[in-house]
């Protein structure tokens, strides 16, 4: 018996069997109780409507991850520069921490009208409005991740005459490093939500609309199943970039952290 | 003093290569860490600061490391002021309880920090990791990462990554004290063998008097509340010593005269 082998499968395998007994429920659902499309559509109509609508979905999709893109890489950027910011004094945090969080705790909803009216440019709005949603998970994981370096390891840098610089890339960085990627996670998933939720509310149309409009244009004309294919569309992209964060996740980290390393025992 | 004279004392042989002289600590809370401390180390013993725990012996060894001030009292290194440490060019290493290594480097990238700190080139460096990883009997592990080592063997890397800056002075505080017994006599006897044949200089903190018997040429005794030095007790055993030496008479004798020195002690701290 394969250790590894039960792993791979309890990985993939139950979260796909969970799946599809779902779908296959949810289809049985709509027979036996003769549910109308108009209020679920069957797993089957929401992949006929998701095919034939796909040069309109797709094209949607593309406008709705430029933004999430973006944000994310805006995200990434600012809260890595303030966490560092952060972490070179004690005075810098205290000062600026509680109004990171400020920013956090706004429901981006309620800011979103102002910034759209603030930034003529509406991808730069959308964007500046998922990148605020993106942007704590990136500041908080990395200050604690720069912070927790393992005081031996201070102690055996200062004892060898370490330069300041030194420790941050041969000590802080690397020590932060699964903090970081932590954050990353957590942040690519809020960076979609962010541009959905921001597109929900400026309500772009024309040829700039992402697929949160799809999903408004689909409620007003009670076209249900294309509101589910949009939806799917969504929540696979979600999940895509959830994975992609893994994978990056494991490439820089698989060798030595913990969280990565596939247990031996 | 004149510069030269003072350029001349530190460069004599005899000059010890750690002088305190009345050191004492007290914390920031007001608690005595230690009693002034008068003690000097001279270059090739293998002195062993042995005591209970509370007694002040890492405490003692962090202030030979530069780690923190003393209180009062001062301390000299290699004839030289305070200042000194960073300047003779000598090294001063310490090796903690913790094997304390970076666990994203391999076993070769950890041993070789200290090198890399000093900007040291690539191929000197890299010579001078093997011949460190030799010495503490881990050639062939150079690309292993330290979760897949065993904690004596992650020592094994801590004490060549020590080694590996030629030190002048090497501070051990309590490197054994997580490992079980049989692991901790064999570095213990490795560790005896590398002080013999490489002429090193080491202060070693332990709680195990059987520990500070074997390695030691003098065993420094100390008590705690406060913590202050008891007795020094001087190990007259032929190097290079061998693990039959665990076995003697002799051994037997020092063992008892210090667990003896150290239930006095004790037994007067519970009175008082």
């Amino acid at each position: 018996m394969k250790p590894t082998g039960n792993n791979r499968m309890l990985k993939w395998g139950a979260p796909i069997v969970v799946g599809v007994v779902f779908v296959l429920l949810w289809d049985y659902a709509i027979r036996a109780f003769s549910i109308s499309k108009f209020v679920i559509p069957a797993p089957e109509l929401v992949l006929q409507t998701l095919i034939a609508n796909r040069g309109l979905l797709f094209g949607s999709l593309l406008i709705t991850l430029k933004i999430t893109f973006g944000a994310f890489f805006l995200a990434v950027l600012i809260g890595t520069v303030i966490a560092f910011l952060f972490v070179q004094s004690r005075v810098v945090e205290a000062s600026l921490f509680p109004y990171a969080v400020l920013l956090q705790v706004t429901p981006v909803v309620a800011i979103a009208p102002l910034i759209i009216i603030w930034v003529k440019n509406t991808t730069a709005a959308l964007v500046v409005c998922a990148t605020i949603v993106a942007l704590f998970p990136i500041i908080s994981n990395t200050t604690l991740g720069l912070r927790s370096v393992n005081p031996g390891l201070v102690n055996l840098f200062r004892m060898n005459k370490a330069s300041r610089w030194q420790t941050l890339v041969k000590l802080r960085i690397p020590s932060a490093a699964p903090y970081f990627f932590g954050g990353l996670r957590i942040s690519s998933g809020l960076a979609l939500i962010g541009a959905v939720v921001a597109e929900f509310v400026a309500g772009t149309g024309g040829s700039s609309a992402g697929l949160a409009y799809q999903i408004l244009q689909a409620g007003y004309q009670i076209n249900i199943p294309l509101l589910f294919a949009a939806l799917l569309l969504i929540t696979v992209t979600g999940v895509a970039l959830f994975l992609l964060m893994v994978f990056f996740s494991k490439l820089a980290l698989g060798n030595w952290h913990e969280s990565e390393v596939a247990h031996e025992r | 003093m004149s510069a030269v004279a003072s350029i001349v004392e530190t460069a004599s042989p005899r000059t010890p290569v750690v002088q305190v002289q009345g050191a004492d600590k007290v914390f920031a809370n007001g608690t005595r860490a230690l009693d002034p401390i008068d003690l000097n180390i001279r270059p090739g013993e293998f002195v062993t600061l042995l005591g209970p725990s509370g007694c002040g012996k890492s405490t003692l060894l962090n202030l030979i490391a530069n780690l923190t001030e003393p209180s009062s009292g001062r301390l000299l290194w290699w004839g030289g002021g305070h200042d000194h440490v960073g300047e003779t060019g000598r090294n001063l290493v310490m090796v903690f309880q913790d094997a304390t290594l970076m666990p994203w480097a391999r076993v070769q990238g950890n041993v070789r920090l200290p090198l890399d700190l000093r900007r040291m080139q690539r191929a000197d460096s890299d010579r001078r990791v093997a011949e460190a990883l030799d010495l503490v009997g881990l050639t062939g592990f150079e690309r292993h990462y330290p979760r897949q080592l065993s904690g004596g063997m992650q020592m094994r890397v801590s004490i060549a990554r020590a080694l590996v800056t030629e030190p002048n002075l090497l501070l051990m505080d309590e490197p054994f004290g997580a490992l079980d017994e049989f692991t901790r006599n064999k570095l213990d006897a490795d560790l005896i063998q590398l002080w013999w044949k490489k002429k090193l200089t080491v202060i070693f903190v332990t709680h195990s008097i059987y520990e500070a018997v074997f390695l030691s040429t003098r065993v420094v005794v100390m008590a705690a509340r406060p913590g202050r030095v008891l007795q020094e007790v001087a190990i007259e055993e032929a190097h290079p010593r061998k693990d039959a030496f665990r076995m003697t008479q002799a051994f037997a004798g020092y063992a008892n005269e210090l667990s003896e020195l150290l239930a006095a002690a004790s037994a007067q701290g519970a009175e008082s």
